[in-house]
């Protein structure tokens, strides 16, 4: 609960730091309604709709209403999943407006006592810290591996938790070991002809709990023919703390990975994470009042590159023989792929070229799964309406296989797939773990 | 500010999930899609069926609150802008296709229903709902009704009107009647469905429609033709309708437009030529050819510098392309965007685009023209900034007297947007003093309250528009 007096901060900050000539350039036509995923399941609530939002941040602006409760409801409800932008006629950078206005929120609220302690945990004693996301990961991994797991399960003692954390718990992928985790390249040199001195952003997440999926990327990239330099200073991308209201943070991470990735004359940096690779390409944004950071920044920014894009770019798919046993597969968009990075067609061209596989486009693939960073565990009784119209269209499509391109929409699949009884007969692969099954050498 | 009675007597016919008049909920039904026109309503309603829309009526009536019926907010001429208060009419439970009649050829729906959920829907049955509003996605079907709305394909197939052959709908006071019906002929009585459609909500509210439907058309073939000369284009307009040729599309741009379109889209137009039509045809395949021949040849007999047809649907994309992206580049130049619909007959097209391209000149602004050639319904847009006063009342002035062209050459203020409050200080202009009272006299005559939408379409006063007003 907000009091007055924080209202009354929050209002001339909205004042003082809303991009007021991005507020005005939303002309309201409502174009962007349709595809945003928290206005159609809300029962088409103006209020949970980008238009909506933007009105709402404006009318604080004006003073036409306070930053109430149901203020922040509506800013807390979105999913930060950016479709909005790309039919927005006057190019209204949506994502920005959101960021700015979540972090003037959280900026000025009191969090009660236990949140403030998880948040802290979270984002600044967690996420920054390689070593400490290798020892949770090793936890987890202790779980599988010690047969806690099986106790935890047998015992029921997962129901006390709330469903998508229960179900969460049962689709973690099988965490690699601390050694694993530890040991990692720096430089790998490309197999076959160079084409590219590429480097690979590893990212947090991915660099542990996903370690399988990075060995992958290095593998599809040095077959690409690209040399691959690994910079050991590199951290997390500072996502989860820019969409959280958390924006210093979010700097700090920005500054140190700007510099890890400067001097190694690199001609792309490769991610294979959408959510990272969309905030990492706006680092300029995110620094542009920093005037020693803004030009490096955009430096780095424009080097940015999915992994499906630059395996496109380079015909990967037409000269590597992919093939897989006969399967039918569909693929569910990264919203920040697709959205902010712009990549939507690489992927699908990747997947049709494999042999044996028939390709089924999802309805809707474009719309949010409902995973959107920790949106699935804070907001979810949302996430999983969202996830249950999504596993209506998978099914629908008959696919055995439902490739994504980032970590929180991977395990949101298998959540799906977990909740809708279908593990025995469907998976959810990140694309570049498929592309390597199909890799004949 | 509603009265504690009235909030309890609504909220005891739909419900207290259907009443919100908390300041977020109500803010966010405080404006539409017009530049410059906000104001908040004093509650936000969802009935869930006609007899709920009667009884809410009803209070309405009793305690002459305004009501102004809202479908998704994209209108053009603040004709969903609760002016004066009120409340506001959600449709959001009523959005269901009630029938698609194979036999008839007709669909009955409820008004919250999208309008592309609809065309896809009798689509999938091989038939076709022509109207197609630039807002369609999202533009709900009793919106269409209330604003008559246009679309690309109006040249050739008409508008939201002649597809709307009955009507249910709830009166100022209450009663619910019906109009029209399945009925291809029809001729008892007053014609009450054209009454309601395109009435913007002050005479009543449509409760359900039954719709028209046609077979849909076989295949569709894209041309894209360039001009030196504006006259040139303009005649070609002519010229092909004079060769009795009914093209499905026939839009245009100028070159302010172009240059724009070309800077945002970079899609490879020249931007020296002075014009561009892009035209369609639709129909069973060797009737397409041989109009799109006859097309081509027309347009190069006036003088096309070059004529293009889609050899494919990903080039006949890319042709649509150019037209589509009219109103993002317009929209990206500037902060506000006035787009108008100013129509004239097709014949004085050249005649309007230049005196709006003189107009512009005038007042120093920069208006950029493109529209639905084959009908006369221009857009002349002009980007602007609505913080800029000393600039809006220049843009005021010149809208001011295009609109007075459009009438010289024998057109209308507006062609497909609606009267609303953004054009009600104009209405006299085409219809005469005495026109404006008769209208007027049918307005009273059904709510005599003046509780459906006040303020839409007739002007309190000469006052023009365009200044905030919240």
């Amino acid at each position: 609960m907000t009091t007055v007096q924080e209202q009354q901060r929050i209002q001339t900050q909205f004042q003082e730091k809303m991009n007021q000539d991005e507020l005005l350039n939303c002309m309201r036509c409502g174009f962007c309604l349709p595809t945003c995923p928290t206005y159609i399941e809300s029962g088409y609530q103006e209020s949970h709709s980008p238009r909506g939002r933007i009105a709402l941040m404006k009318a604080v602006v004006d003073g036409l209403i306070e930053p109430d409760e149901d203020f922040e409801r509506s800013l807390d409800l979105c999913l930060g999943c950016r479709a909005c932008e790309p039919v927005c006629p006057s190019g209204v950078n949506y994502g920005h407006l959101l960021e700015e206005a979540r972090d003037i929120v959280n900026q000025n609220k009191k969090f009660s006592m236990p949140v403030r302690v998880v948040r802290k945990a979270v984002f600044k004693g967690l996420f920054p810290h390689q070593n400490r996301m290798r020892g949770l990961t090793g936890l987890i991994g202790f779980y599988q591996r010690s047969g806690l797991q099986k106790v935890a399960r047998g015992t029921g003692v997962m129901k006390l938790f709330p469903e998508s954390i229960a179900t969460m718990e049962k689709v973690l992928p099988k965490v690699p070991t601390m050694k694993e985790m530890k040991n990692r390249p720096e430089h790998l040199e490309a197999i076959g002809t160079k084409t590219h001195k590429v480097a690979f952003f590893s990212g947090c997440l991915m660099d542990t709990m996903f370690l399988e999926t990075n060995n992958a990327t290095m593998k599809l990239l040095q077959l690409a023919g690209c040399e691959i330099v690994i910079p050991k200073t590199q951290a997390c991308c500072g996502a989860l703390h820019g969409h959280s209201g958390e924006k210093e943070d979010a700097k700090a991470l920005a500054r140190r990975n700007i510099k890890a990735f400067e001097d190694d004359g690199v001609d792309f940096i490769i991610t294979n994470a959408g959510g990272c690779g969309a905030f990492l390409i706006d680092y300029d944004h995110l620094l542009k009042d920093d005037p020693e950071w803004k030009e490096r920044a955009l430096a780095f920014a424009d080097k940015i590159k999915d992994i499906s894009q630059i395996l496109v770019e380079v015909g990967f798919h037409e000269k590597v023989k992919l093939e897989l046993p006969h399967q039918v597969i569909t693929y569910q968009d990264s919203c920040h792929l697709r959205n902010v990075m712009k990549t939507a067609s690489a992927p699908r061209t990747l997947l049709k070229a494999i042999n044996g596989v028939e390709f089924r486009e999802m309805q809707n693939a474009d719309r949010c799964c409902g995973s959107a960073g920790i949106y699935n565990i804070v907001e979810s009784e949302m996430s999983m309406q969202l996830l249950d119209s999504k596993m209506v269209q998978a099914k629908a499509t008959h696919a055995t296989t439902i490739v994504t391109a980032n970590p929180g929409c991977l395990l949101q699949m298998k959540l799906g797939i977990e909740r809708e009884g279908l593990a025995s007969s469907m998976r959810g692969v990140h694309i570049v773990d498929l592309l390597v099954e199909a890799v004949k050498e | 500010m509603l009265t504690a009675t009235v909030k309890e007597k609504i909220i005891s016919v739909v419900s207290a999930a259907n009443f919100d008049d908390t300041k977020t909920g109500r803010l966010v039904y405080s404006y539409d899609a017009t530049p410059n026109f906000q104001s908040m309503p004093d509650g936000v309603v969802s009935p869930r069926n006609k007899e709920e829309v009667s009884e809410i009526v009803k209070i309405c009536n009793e305690y002459k609150i305004p009501i102004v019926p809202r479908g998704s907010g994209t209108n053009l001429c603040a004709g969903t802008c609760p002016t004066e208060g009120g409340i506001v009419l959600l449709f959001k439970h009523m959005n269901k296709i009630l029938e698609v009649d194979e036999e008839n050829l007709t669909a009955t729906v409820q008004p919250g229903v999208v309008t592309l959920d609809l065309i896809n829907a009798v689509e999938s049955k091989g038939l076709f709902f022509p109207p197609d509003p630039g807002s369609m996605k999202i533009s709900t079907i009793g919106g269409n009704i209330n604003e008559n709305s246009g679309g690309l394909r109006g040249l050739k197939y008409g508008v939201t009107r002649d597809y709307v052959i009955g009507l249910e709908a709830v009166l100022p006071n209450g009663d619910i009647i019906r109009t029209g019906g399945k009925l291809a002929k029809d001729v008892a009585g007053y014609d009450f469905t054209r009454l309601f459609v395109g009435s913007e909500g002050t005479l009543g509210i449509v409760t359900e429609a039954i719709l028209k439907l046609i077979p849909v058309p076989e295949t569709k073939q894209t041309m894209l033709a360039l001009y030196q000369d504006l006259e040139a284009a303009a005649k070609s307009v002519s010229k092909i309708i004079a060769s009795k040729i009914i093209p499905a599309t026939l839009e245009f741009l100028d070159q302010p437009t172009l240059r724009v379109v070309e800077d945002f889209a970079k899609i490879g137009l020249p931007t020296d030529v002075k014009a561009v039509l892009l035209i369609e045809q639709d129909g069973p395949p060797e009737v397409v050819q041989r109009d799109m021949a006859r097309i081509a040849e027309v347009c190069k007999e006036e003088k096309a510098v070059s004529v293009k047809v889609a050899q494919s649907e990903a080039e006949a994309e890319g042709l649509r392309t150019a037209r589509r992206s009219a109103l993002s580049a317009l929209a990206r130049l500037k902060p506000t965007t006035i787009l108008e619909d100013a129509t004239v007959p097709r014949s004085e097209i050249a005649r309007m685009v230049n005196a709006i391209n003189e107009i512009a000149v005038k007042y120093d602004l920069n208006i950029c023209t493109f529209g639905h050639a084959g009908d006369g319904n221009l857009h002349p847009t002009c980007p602007t900034d609505s913080r800029n006063h000393e600039e809006m009342e220049r843009v005021e002035k010149a809208f001011a007297e295009i609109f007075e062209k459009a009438i010289e050459f024998g057109g209308t203020i507006t062609g497909e947007h609606g009267v609303g409050v953004m054009k009600a200080p104009y209405l006299e202009l085409k219809l005469g003093k005495e026109g404006v009272a008769a209208m007027k006299a049918v307005k009273a005559a059904l709510d005599p309250n003046n509780i459906m939408n006040p303020g839409k379409i007739f002007a309190k006063d000469s006052r023009k528009r365009v200044v905030v007003s919240r």
